[in-house]
Formats: C-alpha cells, sequence, structure tokens
C-alpha cells in the first residue's frame, strides 16, 4: 500500500504540471478580457512543435520546449488578430483555432513523418543523495525540470500580475476597457500580449506533454487536457495559485488511472477514463453554487467583449 | 478680472456634419465656480469634452493661464492641470480606490503605490471625503465612486476641475454635500466648471453662470442678480412656460380599481388599499412623496407585478386584474414606465427594433414566421419623426445611445402608436430638460383628447398640478384624498405628509 501510494504521489506532478502551466496561460490572457477557447489548439500546437523540435534539432529538451511555446505564441496571433483587431466573436474564434490546430498538427507531423516516432526526451533531473531519501526522495526529488520551474513560473506571473504596472494596467484592460483606454492604456496592444504570453504558457504545457511525459507525439494527445484547463480557470475563479492547486487535484486524479490498473483492480476501462471529465463537472457545479457575493470581483467584467471606443455617447 | 485659468474662444466642432458647437466661447477663473446652464444637447458636454481633450475641436483658440495651447489628447489636458469627471464613471470597478487612481497617474511604478495610497488619504482629508480607499469601487455607492472619480482627478493634480452634470446621480443631501466641497475647492485656488441644467444649484453655488443653447454660448451672467424666469429664458430661448389646459370632455370612468394591494419585492406590503376611477378624456394625477406604493401601482397596472388583493376592471372588459402585461396592451393600456432604459428599451437594440416590437406581436408586421423588416423600418421612420426623437443618426443605431429626453419620446411614440384607450405614465420626465418635458406633457395631454384616460403617477408635484384634471393624493399606500384643479397647492402638499 505504502508503495502504491508513493508511486501515485510521485507521478502526481508530471500529470499536474500540463494542467497547471495551461490554466496559468489562461489566467493571463483572460484576465486581459480575451475568452480564450483555443486553449486546446494551442497545447497541441505546442506538443507536436515540441517533438518535432526535438527530432530536427537534435536532441535539445529544452530548445524543443522553447520553439513549442513559440509555435502557439505564433498560432495566437491569428486568434488575436480575429478578436482585438477584426472583433470576431471570440467563442466562434476560439472553436476555429482548436479545429484548425487539429488538422494542422496532424497534417504537419504526417508530412514531416514525426507521428509516433518516440524521441528520448526531457530526463529526471537527478539531485544525488536527496532523490535517494526513502518517500520524499521519489516523491519530491526526483522530478524534470520543468516540475521545477513551474513554481518560480507561478511566482513570476502571479507578481507581474498583482505588483506591477503591467500587470495593473491588463488587469484594467480586462475588466474596464473604458476606463483603461481613458488612463492612456493602449488596450488592443495589452490584449495581443496578454493572448501571446498566454498562448505560450499553453504551448509550453503541450511541449511538455510530448517532450517530457508521453516522449512521442500522437494526433490529439492533448486529449481534452485544454479544455479541462479552461474549466480550471473558472473553478479558480482567475486566481493562480487556486488554479496550482486544482491542476495538482485533476493530475492525481489522473495519475491514479494507470495506477488502478497496475494494481490488477477490476474496474471498467471507460469508467475510469471518464473521471477526470466527471470531476470537472462536479467542479463547475461546485463552483457556480458557490459563487457568491465576495467573488463576484474576481471574473474580469469584461471578458469576452471586443473592446470598441465609442467616440461619442 | 483676473486671467482666465482656462479660456476657449469660438470653438467649433461637428460630428457627421452635424454642428454640437458652433463658435462657443467659455472662460473660467481661478477660485471662482463658473457654470455652465443648458439644456441636454447644448452642447455643455461637447464643449468641456474639448476642453478636456476628448474631442479635438475644428476651429477655435484654447488658452490656459493666457497662453496658447494645443490639446490633443487626454493626457495633454492633465498635462496642463486640466481634470474632468465625466458623466459616466470611468473607473475600473475591480479594483480599489487606489489601484484605480495608480492606472490613471501611470506615471508612477507600481512600488509608488504606498506613496499614491498616502497623496489620495491627505487629499481626502483636505477636502473633508470619506471613502473606503481598499474596497473594489463596484461595491461602493454612486457617490463614493464619483468622490473616488474626484480624487483622481484632484491627485493628477488639476487646478481646473470639471464636473459633468454631477448631482444628477446623488440624492438632495449628497448633492449638498459635493457642492459645498466644491465651493471650498475654489476658495483653495482652483477654477471649477460646474456643468448642469439645474438652476436652483446655479443660484445658490455659481459665481457666474454661461448659458448654452443650440452649441453657442448666449450670454454670461451673475446668477445671483437674475431671476429664475430670466435663467430659463435664457435656456430655452423664445419657448413659453408651459400652461395648464384643463380637459374639455370628460366621459364614463374606463379604469377602476378597488382595494388594490401589492407587496414590494422583500413582501413589504407598500401598497396597501388603492382605489379610485380613471374617466375618458381626463389625466388623473397621482401626488405623493416617493415610496408610498407609487411605483408597486405603477408595476401593477402594466402588469409586471402581480395586485395580492383588489380587482382592476377596465370599462366594456370587465375584470382584468389577473391578466398579464400582453393581455392589457391588447386591451388598449399603454405604459410608460420610470425606468425607461430597463423596462422601456432594450439598450442593444435598435431604435427600429424597438420600435418595431409592438407592431410585431399584433401582427402589424407579418406572422410568426416572417417579420416584415421594410416596413418596419419604414414605420420607425415615420415614427421618429412625427415624435421629433432628435439624435437618431440612423435607425440602426443602438436605442442606449439616444439621450433621456429622446429614449422618452422613442417609448411615447412606440406606445401611441396603436391609439391606447388607457395610458400609465410613470414620472414620464424625470431627467429630462425643460423642452423634452415639454414636448413629453404635450403628447400626454393629445392622447388625452383624444379620448384616453391618461394616469400621471409622478413624485413631480409641479408636474401634477400643471397637467392633472384630476388629483388623487397617495400617501401610505392608500388615496387619502382627492382634488378637482385647479387645486390649492398647500392643501395636496399638507395631504402628502399627513396621512388623511
Amino acid at each position: 500500500m505504502a508503495d502504491f501510494l508513493i508511486n501515485w504521489i510521485a507521478n502526481v506532478p508530471a500529470f499536474a504540471v500540463p494542467f497547471a502551466l495551461a490554466a496559468l496561460g489562461l489566467i493571463v490572457t483572460e484576465k486581459s478580457g480575451v475568452l480564450s477557447l483555443g486553449a486546446e489548439g494551442f497545447m497541441l500546437t505546442g506538443a507536436m512543435a515540441g517533438a518535432g523540435a526535438f527530432l530536427v534539432m537534435g536532441g535539445h529538451p529544452f530548445a524543443a520546449l522553447l520553439v513549442a511555446a513559440l509555435a502557439a505564441a505564433a498560432l495566437s496571433l491569428v486568434f488575436a488578430a480575429m478578436t482585438v483587431t477584426l472583433r470576431v466573436n471570440q467563442v466562434i474564434a476560439g472553436l476555429a483555432i482548436v479545429f484548425l490546430a487539429q488538422g494542422l498538427t496532424g497534417l504537419i507531423a504526417a508530412k514531416q513523418g514525426w507521428t509516433n516516432r518516440p524521441v528520448e526526451g526531457l530526463g529526471r533531473l537527478d539531485l544525488g543523495p536527496l532523490s535517494d531519501l526513502p518517500v520524499v526522495g521519489p516523491i519530491l526529488f526526483s522530478q524534470d525540470i520543468v516540475v521545477y520551474l513551474t513554481v518560480p513560473i507561478f511566482l513570476a506571473v502571479t507578481y507581474v500580475l498583482s505588483r506591477t504596472m503591467v500587470g495593473l494596467r491588463l488587469r484594467a484592460v480586462g475588466d474596464g476597457p473604458d476606463a483603461a483606454d481613458a488612463a492612456g492604456v493602449n488596450v488592443a496592444l495589452y490584449r495581443y500580449g496578454a493572448i501571446m504570453v498566454g498562448a505560450a504558457l499553453v504551448g509550453l504545457a503541450g511541449g511538455y506533454l510530448s517532450v517530457g511525459v508521453a516522449k512521442l507525439w500522437v494526433d490529439g494527445m492533448a486529449g481534452g487536457r485544454g479544455w479541462i484547463a479552461i474549466a480550471l480557470v473558472i473553478f479558480a475563479r482567475w486566481q493562480p495559485w487556486r488554479a496550482l492547486a486544482g491542476a495538482v487535484l485533476f493530475g492525481g486524479i489522473e495519475a491514479l488511472i494507470p495506477r488502478i490498473a497496475a494494481v490488477g483492480l477490476q474496474v471498467p476501462q471507460y469508467f475510469v477514463l471518464m473521471t477526470p471529465y466527471v470531476a470537472t463537472l462536479a467542479v463547475m457545479v461546485w463552483a457556480s453554487l458557490r459563487a457568491g457575493a465576495q467573488n463576484r470581483f474576481d471574473e474580469p467584467r469584461a471578458l469576452g467583449q471586443p473592446h470598441l471606443r465609442e467616440e461619442r455617447r | 478680472m483676473t486671467q482666465p485659468a482656462l479660456d476657449l474662444a469660438a470653438v467649433s466642432k461637428s460630428f457627421d456634419g452635424f454642428p454640437a458647437l458652433a463658435g462657443a466661447s467659455f472662460s473660467v477663473a481661478a477660485g471662482e465656480v463658473h457654470a455652465l446652464l443648458g439644456e441636454n444637447g447644448a452642447g455643455k458636454s461637447s464643449l468641456m469634452n474639448v476642453a478636456a481633450g476628448l474631442y479635438r475641436p475644428d476651429s477655435g483658440v484654447i488658452r490656459v493661464d493666457g497662453r496658447e495651447v494645443a490639446i490633443d489628447g487626454p493626457v495633454a489636458a492633465k498635462r496642463l492641470g486640466i481634470g474632468m469627471v465625466h458623466q459616466h464613471y470611468k473607473l475600473v470597478k475591480a479594483f480599489s480606490a487606489v489601484e484605480n487612481i495608480l492606472l490613471a497617474c501611470g506615471k508612477g511604478r507600481f512600488a509608488g503605490a504606498a506613496a499614491v495610497e498616502q497623496a489620495i488619504r491627505r487629499q481626502a482629508e483636505a477636502i473633508g471625503f470619506q471613502v473606503d480607499l481598499r474596497r473594489p469601487v463596484g461595491a461602493l455607492s454612486v457617490a463614493e465612486q464619483q468622490r473616488v472619480e474626484i480624487l483622481k482627478v484632484l491627485v493628477e493634480g488639476a487646478r481646473i476641475l470639471i464636473l459633468d452634470e454631477p448631482s444628477a446621480v446623488l440624492t438632495d443631501k449628497e448633492a449638498e454635500a459635493l457642492l459645498g466641497m466644491m465651493r471650498q475647492l475654489a476658495a483653495q485656488g482652483a477654477a471649477v466648471v460646474l456643468v448642469t441644467h439645474k438652476l436652483g444649484e446655479v443660484k445658490r453655488f455659481a459665481d457666474r453662470v454661461t448659458v448654452m443653447r443650440g452649441g453657442r454660448t448666449i450670454a454670461t451672467a451673475d446668477p445671483k442678480a437674475r431671476t429664475v424666469a430670466e435663467l430659463t429664458s435664457m435656456i430655452v430661448g423664445e419657448l413659453v412656460a408651459e400652461k395648464r389646459h384643463p380637459a374639455r370632455d370628460v366621459g364614463e370612468p374606463i379604469l377602476t380599481l378597488e382595494g388594490v394591494a401589492g407587496c414590494r419585492a422583500d413582501g413589504h406590503r407598500v401598497l396597501a388599499d388603492a382605489s379610485f376611477a380613471l374617466r375618458r378624456g381626463e389625466i388623473y394625477g397621482i401626488a405623493g412623496v416617493g415610496g408610498n406604493g407609487q411605483t408597486e401601482l405603477a408595476e401593477i397596472l402594466m402588469g409586471v407585478r402581480k395586485p395580492v388583493q383588489g380587482r382592476i376592471a377596465i370599462d366594456g372588459t370587465g375584470d382584468v386584474t389577473h391578466d398579464g402585461a400582453s393581455r392589457r396592451r391588447d386591451l388598449g393600456l399603454a405604459s410608460i414606465p420610470a425606468d425607461r432604459q430597463t423596462y422601456g428599451l432594450a439598450g442593444e437594440l435598435s431604435v427600429a427594433d424597438n420600435y418595431a416590437v409592438q407592431a410585431v406581436r399584433s401582427g402589424g408586421l407579418g406572422g410568426w414566421m416572417r417579420v416584415d423588416g421594410r416596413a418596419a423600418q419604414a414605420q420607425a421612420a415615420t415614427a421618429v419623426s412625427a415624435f421629433e426623437v432628435q439624435g437618431v443618426r440612423g435607425l440602426r443605431q443602438k436605442a442606449s445611445l439616444l439621450s433621456g429626453g429622446n429614449a422618452q419620446k422613442l417609448v411615447i411614440a412606440r406606445e401611441f402608436a396603436s391609439q391606447p384607450r388607457i395610458v400609465v405614465a410613470h414620472s414620464p420626465s424625470r431627467g429630462l430638460d425643460m423642452r423634452a418635458a415639454g414636448a413629453v406633457h404635450r403628447r400626454l395631454r393629445e392622447a388625452r383628447d383624444a379620448g384616453a384616460g391618461v394616469l400621471l403617477i409622478s413624485e413631480d408635484l409641479d408636474e401634477v398640478m400643471l397637467l392633472s384634471d384630476r388629483i388623487g393624493v397617495m400617501s401610505g399606500g392608500r388615496i387619502v384624498r382627492e382634488f378637482d384643479t385647479p387645486a390649492d397647492r398647500q392643501a395636496i402638499g399638507t395631504a402628502m405628509v399627513h396621512h388623511g
């Protein structure tokens, strides 16, 4: 039993990190008032680009992850142009990005022959004697570098959002674009920036999936994690640390699935695969039930609304 | 006279070929409160938006402290010490006052937040403001939000302070406090511009007054040396004060209420026992201090609130107590709700759509499968010109962009399109200037003269006395006394406060 628990918990971070990074990216974008339903698309783009870059550039995992982030950011420019400049409906633009990315990643990977090709990927970071400690060794000191980097990334993004003028302006753009505009903030510029930085983080999550976890690119490998991240953001009321907690919760559920099979418990396979999504639904219901008065300033007020300066009222 | 702090000379500005300002001139000196008076649409806000850098003038000269300047944006205005508090507050609702002011000041780094908060506290203390600086402004009252706006402008270092209709959203007591504070700021050396259409404020708080009409500045005067009548005629021009026009041909009762009672949303029974009869061809005015059941009565009659007791009957139909709004409409009841932007119009829809809803329901624009869009447009266009709805640049324009008076005219145009037999009007001229109110009153009289029974529910006693043929005074949820007109104002006032 102890082995089972340690094994399970040691695997949680690898499953939680994609949710955490994607949710963080979505928070950055949505705090600027842009509803980003394209997360699944950015994640797929990052995963495919990461695996491809690893194969092409000769096995540099960091370069591969960087390419993953950049590729998603590049695709997000299309999304930004549609929603911010052309003021297309953000829901439709987001869905379009998902379907575009699904097709595009499959096509490129197939053409290049990257599909189903194992990569060496990102290795575990060995911390010497620390990793050999019983219990805490495998759980805390035997993870890969991205797991360790996730915490500083969260710290940095939270700091920027809540303690700098850039963050203040970004949140102003998401909550009161008219007020921000009157204060001289370039609303479109901030939204472009938030969309691209957010997509880069989601792309990094995708790159981690292919380069760090699966060590393989398969069509559609994001497997709905982008959607779950969207639900996570609502559950976390757009607060990074709560999103991280939610990511650990979902990572825990996901990490449990292979464990259950490994110990030979007889549970229907499809039921097990369904659990993350049942959990998502349950979490959404819970979040909406307790969205009380004290939470009414969490959600960016202008979320999903294009900004148009009305010259004369 | 010392050199003016702000001087606007012969400023012109047009929008889409429509001149909003035609050579307007205005100046304000340090240490004075200068009121800018005029009707809605006279160009007051436009002129001040030029000073605040929001509109760029087509022609004209702007001088600050005698030096000619070009104000090419809000930032430039800020740098010159011009700060404007707009009618629609430019605040981020999720932010605290400190964060909002930090955002607007812009120059500082975030690390300066503590210093900014210090500055705000000092400023708030200096003018005696009490605002919670840490709570999200969206959780503050309108008056508190306004104080945040004023603090923002002052912390930015404004010496020339422009307040655009600041008292429009405040209670009398709050307005009093605000205007007193404004005098205090002037005494400390600020130049204050008060944009308003309230004569009382001007007479009591302004050192000088400039009157605008049709995009021009008509005259500048000392408000204390002018009578209200003189100022009124300056504002409205040749327009004369409204006169009473008594009903000529009063018929049988058309709407009868017997013991109607209703509750507020919180279950409190504010309408206790309303009984009266409205006759064809008369205006029956209901006077009373606000909160004595008028709102509930209006909502029950319009069919949006259920009575808990009593009987409502329409002549020729009988009991309609439990009928909904649509059936009452079919029976010829038109309603002009007090909150026109919420209950009267769908702000996000076009002017044409807002006009067409009535006819769509009655099948006037085709059956349930099809709406004749072209006919709807044509009808709306006719109505817009017949009812003099101004400010409509196109029928596709959002209804929420209409000014208060024009929005009300649109509601009336729609409600009167089907020749109503009964009109229920609740505070129909609230927030409107004299000219727009006059137009609304004229329409109500026309409906009466065409044989409809008009029920006017208003907290404005002057309006009730001016229009009504009979007056019922409402107090404690009942009609306590009825008066035939012309009635004694004193007697009505007494009945309003003494529960008869």
